[in-house]
């Protein structure tokens, strides 16, 4: 049977820090070192290999790099010194990108539907606005029963002014450009990712 | 005095969750004498989660106009950041920018449409490197005019302050700068194995009952050691360690009532700043174990 390299071509050359996966002897380090070890279906050693034998639709539906802390733990262990924080980022991302990967999965409904609006709407993280929209993401029963759960810390941090009584946040003033160079940047980007 | 831009980061705002470490942060700043000038117009960082959503470019297109309004409005003096992850973005921006051409050109063609234009050579430095590299072990000792003594305390470094860059070549396995620290106050360092531990970091926000599996081990540590208080330099760690422990509680049957304090707050305390100046009425739980020494 003949390996078919297209997927880890593809990874190679267009998920950021992909290329880096070669490199990979799979001792198992970053197995070990990574604080949700006990969650993981394959760890990154497994994924990476996974990477090579053109496991495509297995790694891009995975749950597995969306795990991931950014505790660093596992890039400063790896002996051969590879990005491993940045390639699990990136293949979460180009798993994104790709649109495979359940849309449901908690960590990118969080990441993708929740924060990265939070912050591109008006310049900074708005902290009252993001609490509601993650308590909210599930309907309106669900956000009460979570506000509920968190009443006591909430309230506490409303007392010691650590809380925006007013979920919403004025804009930077150099919001107009500031929205510009995004869309130049993710323009970029997807050049940058289909490249090769 | 000494000068040096200065990025807060958004936990740091007005009303955010880190205003406390804010707060005692300029009040600590005041007693040594260092001016902090914050970037006019400073945006979010993107912070570690920032790279689901945005990818690589817009995500350090974020860090870049920072580093492009504080030229424009600072120089090239080095840039000092209090959060983790905002240090941790901003470093890693500007590594990349200085070392790979094509990540310079394709930012700075992003930069151009917000009228700005950054050419790399500002270094950004966590605060802790401040006081310890340019303030000194000795001059933080003797400013102590009220000793901790007796006090027990954890110290809690977490992660992005210790990885992948490292404060001052210390070491990611025990790095021991934040129990010199608290010794610096005349407080006692416990033991803590815990002390690099994974928090969740922003997994508990999406994956809460995994992430409170991680605290209560860090929470459990700390207390089974003797500490009285936990001391941080992380705003996520502070948060998720203090917001989340009536949760935790609640939910895995724990007894913790332990306050999650900066060293920020410790030192202004120790160099006789008020409980005011020391932002210790902000916490959630209250800093019981220090009202001796107030």
């Amino acid at each position: 049977m003949a390996y078919d390299l297209s997927f880890a071509k593809d990874v190679y050359n267009k998920s950021e820090m992909g290329h880096w996966i070669k490199m990979c002897m799979q001792c198992g380090v970053c197995a070990g070192s990574c604080p949700l070890r006990a969650h993981w279906q394959h760890s990154p050693r497994q994924l990476f290999q996974m990477v090579r034998a053109g496991k495509r639709d297995e790694v891009l539906k995975s749950s597995d790099m969306w795990m991931c802390t950014s505790c660093y733990n596992c890039i400063v262990r790896c002996p051969r010194e590879l990005p491993i924080t940045h390639i699990i980022h990136g293949l979460a991302r180009y798993a994104e990108t790709e649109k495979a990967v359940d849309p449901m999965q908690p960590t990118r409904r969080f990441a993708v539907e929740v924060f990265w609006k939070n912050i591109t709407a008006t310049g900074r993280v708005g902290e009252a606005m993001l609490t509601m929209r993650l308590y909210f993401q599930d309907g309106i029963g669900a956000g009460i029963q979570r506000g509920l759960e968190m009443r006591d810390s909430a309230l506490g941090m409303l007392k010691t002014r650590r809380l925006n009584p007013i979920p919403f946040r004025g804009k930077i003033k150099g919001y107009d450009g500031f929205t510009k160079m995004l869309a130049k940047a993710a323009e970029l980007e997807a050049k940058l990712e289909n490249k090769a | 005095m000494k000068e040096y831009t200065f990025f807060p980061g958004c936990s740091s705002e007005h009303n955010a969750s880190a205003a406390n470490m804010e707060n005692s942060i300029q009040s600590m700043c005041r007693i040594l004498g260092i001016q902090l000038n914050e970037i006019d117009d400073w945006n979010c960082c993107s912070a570690s989660i920032g790279y689901a959503g945005g990818g690589q470019l817009p995500r350090m297109a974020m860090s870049a106009r920072n580093f492009a309004l504080a030229q424009k409005q600072k120089g090239n003096t080095d840039l000092v950041a209090t959060c983790a992850a905002c240090w941790l973005s901003m470093r890693e921006t500007n590594e990349r920018i200085e070392e790979e051409p094509r990540i310079k050109q394709d930012i700075n063609t992003a930069l151009a449409e917000a009228g700005l234009s950054y050419d790399g050579h500002i270094k950004t430095r966590h605060m802790v490197e401040v006081l310890i590299e340019d303030i000194g072990w000795e001059t933080l000792k003797s400013k102590v005019t009220k000793p901790l003594t007796g006090l027990k305390a954890a110290g809690y470094v977490g992660c992005q302050t210790n990885r992948p860059f490292g404060v001052c070549g210390d070491s990611y396995e025990n790095p021991l700068y934040l129990d010199k620290m608290i010794e610096a106050t005349g407080a006692t360092a416990v033991p803590f194995p815990m002390k690099v531990a994974c928090c969740g970091g922003a997994l508990m926000f999406s994956e809460t009952e995994k992430a409170c599996v991680l605290t209560k081990q860090i929470l459990q540590s700390a207390v089974d050691n003797g500490a009285e208080v936990i001391i941080t330099p992380c705003p996520v760690c502070q948060l998720n360690l203090e917001v989340y422990q009536g949760m935790i509680n609640k939910t895995l049957g724990t007894h913790f009532n332990i306050p999650i304090l900066y060293y920020s707050q410790l030192f202004v305390l120790a160099w006789g700043g008020s409980w005011q100046e020391a932002a210790l009425h902000q916490q959630v739980i209250p800093a019981e174990p220090l009202r001796r020494f107030a």
